[in-house]
């Protein structure tokens, strides 16, 4: 029986992530915030379960749907609600945006836009990892959709060679864009692939945040200790399109509610409930989270935005000549 | 005459060549089920089947190399890229494949291909996602580069793509798509190389293509009501290069302002300005002036973003400058 201390925490970084999206949906609409926006309500088990397998000063990298993992490694809502709305104080301030929520504080390499391109570029920092024998892990997510592409063949390939502290965890939430796994890929399970790599794979579902942390866990650890990497699949889904621009209509609403029966805000709860939680203990996670919600998007609408001065200063080392 | 947008004109001008050559097939991600991404390719798989509209997986390399295999023995696939932007996963395809076949194999072999999607800045969608990808093809010999502005010219401009023997880039705009403009019911290829005066005037050319060739009338009508009169030339093909038209022009106008998304570093602006300056040195009373991006990664942030892109008061302004100097 897990620590409720620790079963809270993961919980309310599950709700939390859930609403501080659903705000940015919200805001979207209203066009405060522009660009793309990729939604992880549906998954957030998956982050938060395998980033509580870490230890703090591990590397993490992602892809574009990267809000709950940035805020799973420590990020704080503010700087992410920020970046969100294009301000000088979000986490890259101002000139990522959704796709892009770096961290340096808190080892979180960045949610990168081109599918596959991360995943050698997560090898790097496992790279150094082993190069100065800090005893780091890097965890590298992406989709389903990344299996097909050369940065995934070649950066798994690499780190197997080079036997490097790195856990791949393929988030796979049944669709690339508009596309079902069934046509993107040759097999059902994209965690068979590791055998074509020598290194360890395997799959489970990802709705139980302790299913998630216990499974990624062994991986963290096979990775720390022999720098052995692996490839886990993890089965999700995604109740939101791909992205705001996309109606979702190659599912099914049927489809849609199946899976959110299997929510993995309301197993938390209840294991919560289980761990003794009553209404009132509950209600009051809630309205924690509503307000470090509110406060987000209230310092996200009152920071000023950035400055065309500062694009010199973030793009090379120093000003430039001329 | 028609009016239509321009997603429709590229869909037609694929359509109808593909209903005349049976080597016609078109292959991308979410082209077919999905409807195309940006629904340029809207109802296409309903037409031709899932033998001639393939949904390809998140595999730019791999698919760009179908293509250029397939082109070699004699199929004319016609290849999306979501957005140019990820054609640079497919670079070593279109560069050291597409490009080089027909002269590797002392002409044996050749690649009627077609490679194309939209380009350049859409909007807010961050520097990974915005880049002007036809400055680093149009370099390249071997290749054939278009990009149009309107509807008419991108029917046409896409059916003599696909009839080129040649591996040809269509670099199309996610801003321009819901443009409308008239384009003949008859409408058929329109030559490869060839530019278009879209607005005659005699005190400066501005050369511009893509949306920017909008930009560009914006900034000549606005040129307009301060007793200015630009001439537009609206390049339509970057490679070949129609040198004549853009000469043509600068002789009349003596001074050129060249207007392009992408960085001022290199590119088609540069080579543009090379031609002008060498083929009508004698006729020119001011240096030639470019208009580009900003030379830094595409910022998110909307404000900045607009300031990073070539606008309309950045090209009067540079008109300007060269009318003004030309005049003193
Ligand atoms: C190289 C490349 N090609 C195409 C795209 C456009 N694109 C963005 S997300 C996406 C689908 C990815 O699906 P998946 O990997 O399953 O991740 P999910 O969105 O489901 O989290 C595509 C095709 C891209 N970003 N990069
Ligand atoms: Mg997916």
């Amino acid at each position: 029986m897990a620590d409720s201390n620790v079963l809270e925490r993961l919980y309310r970084q599950m709700l939390l992530i859930r609403r501080l999206e659903e705000e940015a949906a919200r805001a979207y609409a209203q066009g405060k915030i522009g660009g793309f926006l990729h939604l992880y309500i549906g998954q957030e088990a998956v982050g938060v379960g395998a980033i509580a397998a870490l230890q703090p000063d591990d590397y993490v990298v992602t892809t574009y749907r990267d809000h709950g993992i940035a805020i799973a490694k420590g990020m704080s809502p503010r700087a992410m609600m920020a970046e969100l709305y294009g301000k000088v104080t979000g986490c890259s301030k101002g000139l990522g945006g959704s796709m892009h929520m770096f961290d340096a504080e808190h080892h979180m390499l960045g949610g990168h836009g081109i599918i596959g391109a991360h995943i050698p570029l997560a090898a790097g920092a496992a790279f150094a990892s082993k190069y100065r024998k800090d005893k780091r892990v890097t965890l590298c997510f992406f989709g389903d959709g990344a299996a097909s592409i050369q940065g995934f063949h070649e950066g798994i390939s690499l780190a197997a060679l080079w036997k490097l502290p790195i856990v791949f965890v393929c988030e796979n939430n049944e669709y690339s864009m508009g596309t079902p796994l069934s046509r993107t890929i040759s097999v059902d399970d994209i965690s068979k692939k590791a055998a074509g790599y020598g290194i360890p794979g395997w799959q489970f579902r990802g709705e139980d945040f302790e299913e998630v942390q216990a499974q990624i866990g062994k991986a963290v650890a096979q990775a720390r200790e022999t720098s052995m990497p692996s490839l886990l699949e993890v089965r999700t889904y995604r109740y939101r399109g791909h992205s705001m621009s996309d109606p979702g209509k190659y599912r099914t609403p049927e489809e849609v509610e199946e899976h959110k029966k299997k929510d993995p805000i309301a197993i938390g709860k209840q294991k919560l409930v289980t761990a003794g939680y009553d209404e009132a203990k509950l209600k009051g996670i809630a309205e924690s989270v509503e307000a470090e919600v509110a406060d987000a998007i209230r310092f996200a609408e009152e920071s000023p935005e950035p400055e065309l001065s500062l694009l010199e200063p973030t793009t090379y080392d120093g000003p430039f000549a001329s | 005459m028609r009016e239509i947008r321009y997603r429709e004109a590229l869909r037609e001008a694929m359509i109808e060549e593909m209903e005349k050559d049976a080597s016609v097939f078109l292959m991308g991600e979410e082209v077919g089920h999905y409807q195309g991404a940006y629904k340029v390719t809207e109802g296409m798989l309903e037409k031709f089947g899932p033998e001639r509209v393939l949904d390809t997986p998140i595999a730019e390399a791999g698919f760009a190399g179908i293509g250029v295999g397939a082109a070699m023995v004699g199929l004319r696939p016609i290849v999306e890229f979501m957005t140019w932007n990820f054609s640079a996963i497919a670079f070593d395809q279109i560069l050291n494949n597409a490009a080089k076949i027909r002269q590797m194999s002392g002409g044996q072999f050749s690649c009627p291909i077609v490679f194309r999607g939209p380009n350049a800045s859409a909007r807010q969608v961050g520097s990974q996602h915005s880049h002007a990808m036809e400055h680093f093809y149009a370099t390249v010999p071997g290749l054939k580069v278009v990009a149009p502005a309107f509807p008419a010219d991108a029917k046409g401009l896409m059916k003599a793509a696909i009839r080129d023997n040649n591996p040809v880039l269509v670099m199309e705009s996610e801003t321009l798509y819901s443009v409308k403009g008239q384009v003949p019911d008859d409408q058929d290829a329109i030559e490869l190389g060839k530019a278009n005066v879209v607005r005659p005037g005699k005190d400066v050319t501005l050369v511009a293509y893509s949306r920017m060739t909008h930009v560009a009338l914006d900034a000549a009508n606005a040129l307009a009501k301060e007793g200015i009169e630009a001439e537009v030339v609206d390049l339509r093909s970057l490679r070949p290069l129609d040198e004549e038209t853009i000469v043509k022009s600068v002789w009349k106008t003596h001074r050129c302002v060249i207007v392009h998304e992408g960085f001022p570093y290199g590119g088609v602006g540069a080579e543009v300005a090379d031609r002008v300056q060498r083929l009508a040195f004698d006729s020119l009373d001011a240096p030639v002036l470019r208009v580009a991006t900003l030379d830094v990664p595409m910022p998110y942030n909307a404000k900045l973003e607009q300031a990073c892109m070539p606008q309309a008061d950045r090209v009067i302004a540079a008109a300007k400058r060269v009318v003004s100097r030309g005049k003193a």
